[in-house]
């Protein structure tokens, strides 16, 4: 059986809008609709998607925080509403944009909460604090309010705050959002390191797709509420990897160029994207289109990731 | 049993501890802050004594029997704000996306909400509820019977407002900033119940009796302590009834809190 399980997952928000002095019209916003899900022990999946998209209200319900509106779940074999504190055991919940942590105390205070709240044995509170404060560095910050912390820091600080007492799956909504280069690394080294020694099941949300390809080798994305893709990334690769991109650099500004064998797909000023079948040569369509323009500089492009979401986005 | 009610208890207590000796950090202000909240409460009921210099009675009512109501209606409230108080907070908690964080840990979320910061402070009115209740005390023609009623007093006085502040807080799940309204109940109610309820129209008592039943905190109870009968000519057996009204009450509360929970709708952010 897997970890998570759900079948038919949906959440409805009922909305009211003002339309008039007086009235309200009323909306239903299908958050998620239908939404199928299998994660076995041990998976890093990347759950991506745009905005509003239902990421955050997928987590919402796989922590038990929302009631679905329909749809079966099963999280550890249990129905995450309403066995919310059995539960709570043994899942661990990172929210980027905002601190599960004590806004007024030092991180210290705040972790030794958590001990108590998590009823965690002190051996083993102090053995897990010391290995989280070593791999994410966090010796100098240790009795810093986290009102004073930086965003980067805080991070780290909620990171472990989740892990304290050791749970089997850890949700990461957005973790890297307003990192730099070389923090967002260190995060993707350790929870990797994470899942490698400890076994933990991490389901992350993203909107840095380089996080999905450092660490997820499964993808899931979501848009309006709606799985639109679950499988291997190389899947994902493989997808869009149908079509490459002829950049193309004109002498003077054109309408799209049109030619055999490629579409154009971009145009900006004098430079051109023109996408060809991957599987075809460029050189044809190189001599066709410099034999048709004046042209200033070609370079091909592989394809992207981007480029292969993008299009599921909008497909959608 | 003990243990549905006991664990929850062990919970509060050390999450509150854990509040205190963070707070104890800013010593001064702590005394400062508990020193001030101490006089402005003192403050209001100089109010009341000041009324008695013009007056020899309210509502039939003498001074100390007058105190005797404030400090059983002050001590209750006292009481119920220093353990749930913070319980005021929870449109903000629902804003701040904290009430989500609460809900994914193991402790209750109602113990935690309630926890939350505890502010040690706020014993500041409990200890000027209990100064007045101790005075009044000394002219009470004590019995076996009236010891017994006056602790099941202040118990079901403070379990009535433990449910009230729950209960109403609750309206925060649906609309976010209906604090105010609760305040009008419980700080309201609190204020009228200070008073003898023979000084307002019998249909504020029939209401403080079978609507919001605040008349169960102080009044009935205080009337067999006292030893008097019911002005208004209620039956006797409504001064033994706080305990069943409380109990009631914390079940409504529950069940309000349950709804509430099950309706959460989170922040879209
Ligand atoms: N509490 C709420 N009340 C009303 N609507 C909500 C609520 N929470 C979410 N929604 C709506 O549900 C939809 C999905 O929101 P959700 O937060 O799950 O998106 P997301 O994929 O996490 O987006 P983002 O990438 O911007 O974080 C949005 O249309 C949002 O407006
Ligand atoms: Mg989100």
């Amino acid at each position: 059986m897997g970890l998570i399980e759900a079948r038919g997952l949906s959440r409805t928000f009922t909305v009211y809008k003002r339309s008039g002095r007086l009235n309200r019209t009323r909306t239903e916003v299908r958050a998620v609709h239908d939404l199928d899900l299998a994660i076995e022990p041990g998976e890093m999946v990347g759950y991506i998607g745009p905005n509003g998209a239902g990421k955050s209200t997928t987590i919402k319900m796989l922590t038990g925080i929302l009631v679905p509106t329909g749809g079966h779940l099963r999280v550890a074999g249990v129905d995450p509403s309403r066995k919310r504190r059995a539960l709570a055991h043994r899942i661990g919940v990172v929210f980027g944009q905002r601190t599960t942590l004590w806004w007024d105390l030092p991180l210290r205070d705040s972790f030794e909460l958590l001990q108590k709240i998590y009823r965690v044995p002190s051996d083993r509170f102090r053995t897990n604090l010391a290995e989280f404060v070593e791999l994410l560095d966090l010796g100098d910050l240790l009795d810093t309010p986290v009102r004073q912390l930086s965003l980067g820091q805080r991070m780290r600080g909620d990171i472990t705050a989740a892990l304290l007492h050791d749970p089997e799956i850890l949700y990461l909504d957005e973790p890297t959002i307003g990192l730099d280069v070389i923090s967002k690394g260190r995060l993707r080294e350790f929870l990797r390191t994470l899942n490698a020694e400890r076994g933990v099941t991490l389901l992350l949300t993203t909107h840095d797709l380089q996080d999905i390809e450092a660490l997820c080798r499964r993808v899931i994305v979501i848009d309006h509420g709606t799985k639109v893709f679950d499988g291997a990334l190389t899947e994902l690769h493989r997808q869009g990897g149908s079509t490459r991109t002829l950049v193309v650099d004109l002498v003077d500004e054109a309408p799209p160029i049109s030619v055999e064998g490629a579409t154009a797909r971009r145009v900006e000023g004098p430079r051109q994207w023109l996408s060809f079948p991957a599987d075809a040569s460029a050189a044809p369509l190189v001599a066709a289109v410099a034999a048709a323009y004046d042209v200033a500089d070609l370079s091909i492009q592989e394809p992207d990731i981007e480029d292969v979401i993008r299009e599921l986005y909008s497909r959608s | 049993m003990a243990e549905l009610l006991l664990t929850p208890l062990v919970r509060y207590c050390e999450i509150a501890a854990l509040w205190v000796r963070a707070s104890t950090t800013y010593r001064a202000s702590f005394w400062m802050l508990t020193v001030g909240g101490f006089l402005i409460t003192g403050v209001d009921f100089v109010g009341i004594w000041i009324l008695f210099h013009t007056v020899h009675s309210l509502g039939g009512f003498s001074l100390r029997e007058v105190a005797f109501l404030y400090g059983g209606t002050g001590l209750a409230i006292a009481i119920a704000d220093l353990f749930v108080g913070r319980i005021e907070r929870l449109g903000s908690m629902i804003r701040l996306g904290r009430l989500d964080t609460m809900m994914v840990r193991p402790v209750p979320l109602l113990i935690q909400v309630c926890a939350d910061e505890f502010a040690l402070r706020r014993i500041a009115r409990v200890v000027q509820a209990l100064v007045v209740f101790g005075w009044a005390s000394a002219y009470v023609d004590w019995s076996p019977g009236r010891v017994a009623m006056a602790a099941s007093m202040v118990v079901s006085g403070s379990v009535i407002f433990f449910a009230l502040f729950i209960a109403f807080a609750c309206l925060q799940f649906w609309t976010a900033d209906s604090a105010e309204v609760a305040n009008a109940f419980t700080y309201g109610g609190n204020t009228l119940t200070s008073y003898p309820l023979t000084v307002f129209p019998g249909e504020v008592v029939k209401a403080l009796t079978f609507v919001l039943p605040l008349a169960f905190v102080n009044w009935y109870p205080s009337l067999y302590i006292l030893g008097r009968p019911d002005p208004l000519g209620f039956p006797a057996w409504t001064q033994v009834l706080s305990p069943v009204v409380a109990l009631a009450m914390a079940g409504i509360a529950a069940l309000v809190w349950r709804t509430g929970v099950r309706h959460y709708r989170s922040t879209g952010s």
